[in-house]
């Protein structure tokens, strides 16, 4: 007879998870958002510094990837000037689905206080955003969040979802 | 120091900043000859070249000279007068005032510590000749000349546009170009990106940055926070929580009840 005959029900439970795979595929994403290194002006300094050790984005399993093809969320980290605006969108284009965007701080939200002929005025008028970040410059701890909040979101879309596609404004 | 209080009342009938056309006035000009090292280099000039006007001003002189003599001036100035330096280079737009662009360049010479300032007049879309083949130093800024103001540089070896993107229509530091850009430049990203089609999709009502519109006070206020037109966000207090209730397969759950902030890092 085996000796190592375990009791489950009286030990640590049964080693049995129920879920669906919409919401286990959508765990597994929120768990690796690997966002792009996409730092445009001084909110990129915020960025690096919720990347680095003291903020630490590895422990959320978000490591910074220098190509948009292995990316998931595009962080906006700056102005968007309309000379760079079509890189922008292509990079955006060229990260496969699914994918989300954040626009972090002022400038990247509505321009912010560049109301000038250079400066697009919100990169959601190029391309959808999935969270808008306050601030100028955001704070890391803001930043963080906004990733937990984006994680919480991705946890509750369906695996496959249907993309509908968004109005720019 | 307190700045003074201005009435702010009725401000759509009234714009409260009377002065917003305000030119500074000219400082005081100063006669070459008060200077030894100015009024000798003025009169080694003044044998070569057309002089139009020459001055003092802050301790820098200022030369006037004829548009067609701008190369052979700084070569003078480079190798018999020793202005080693060619510090700064542009325009001033006059257009209104007078149909013309002032060009300056801003000379330092380095034994003499000295600077001096040549100018002269040109006409709209007439051209000048490049000076990058004497100062290096001039090549991009005579490609941000002609970017930003439109002056037409010859024989410059790539004379393109440096800051603006290379179809970018007009010449934006110029002082009839409107600071939020012409239409052209408010539709730029979206011609560019999209095609011209796309700005009916969207519609010019959204490129009106005064534009205030009914759903903003719903599109811009804090989560949990948006209320209708007119009416007074609450203040009430609502904890998002960026965790679903029942807690994520495994992944700590916060329990803001234990955390502790502390005093001092560890």
């Amino acid at each position: 007879m085996a000796q190592h005959k375990i009791n489950y029900l009286s030990e640590a439970g049964l080693p049995v998870a129920l879920t669906t795979v919409d919401k286990l595929v959508q765990w597994g994403r929120s768990n690796s958002l690997w966002p792009m290194t996409y730092g445009l002006a001084c909110c990129a300094i915020e960025m690096m510094a919720t990347g680095a050790s003291r903020y630490d984005f590895d422990r959320f399993g978000t490591i910074f990837r220098a190509s948009p093809r292995q990316s998931d969320v595009l962080i906006i980290a700056g102005t968007l000037t309309k000379k760079h605006s079509p890189f922008m969108r292509r990079l955006y284009d060229q990260m496969t689905e699914p994918k989300w965007v954040i626009s972090m701080g002022s400038c990247a939200n509505t321009g912010g206080m560049f109301n000038t002929y250079a400066t697009v005025q919100g990169a959601d008028r190029i391309i959808p955003v999935d969270i808008y970040l306050p601030g100028c410059a955001p704070r890391p701890e803001t930043l963080q969040y906004a990733l937990m909040i984006l994680q919480k979101k991705v946890r509750t879309e369906a695996a496959s979802r249907k993309l509908k596609p968004k109005r720019l404004v | 120091m307190m700045r003074k209080y201005v009435e702010k009342k009725n401000l759509q009938n009234k714009p409260y900043h009377t002065d917003r056309f305000w030119v500074a006035p000219q400082v005081p000009k100063e006669d070459v000859a008060s200077d030894e090292v100015f009024a000798k280099d003025l009169e080694e000039l003044k044998e070569n070249f057309d002089i139009k006007e020459a001055y003092i001003q802050r301790g820098q002189l200022v030369v006037y000279i004829s548009a067609n003599e701008n190369v052979e001036v700084l070569t003078f100035l480079k190798h018999q007068l020793d202005y080693n330096f060619l510090t700064e280079l542009s325009a001033i737009d006059w257009l209104e005032k007078r149909g013309e662009f002032e060009i300056f360049y801003q000379m330092l010479s380095t034994s003499k510590r000295k600077r001096l300032r040549i100018k002269f007049f040109i006409k709209q879309k007439r051209e000048i000749r490049t000076v990058s083949n004497v100062f290096k130093s001039a090549d991009w800024g005579e490609r941000e000349m002609y970017d930003m103001f439109g002056v037409i540089i010859t024989g410059h070896h790539y004379m393109k546009r440096i800051l603006m993107p290379e179809d970018w229509y007009d010449h934006p530091l110029k002082k009839s170009y409107p600071l939020q850009g012409d239409e052209e430049a408010s539709w730029y990203e979206i011609d560019k990106i999209f095609g011209k089609e796309y700005r009916d999709i969207i519609g010019p009502e959204n490129r009106d940055s005064s534009r205030v519109d009914e759903n903003d006070t719903y599109n811009f206020a804090r989560i949990h926070h948006e209320v209708p037109f007119g009416e007074k966000p609450s203040k009430e207090i609502v904890e998002t929580d960026y965790q679903e209730e029942g807690g994520v397969f495994l992944i700590k759950s916060l329990k803001k009840a234990d955390s502790v902030i502390l005093k001092e890092r560890p």
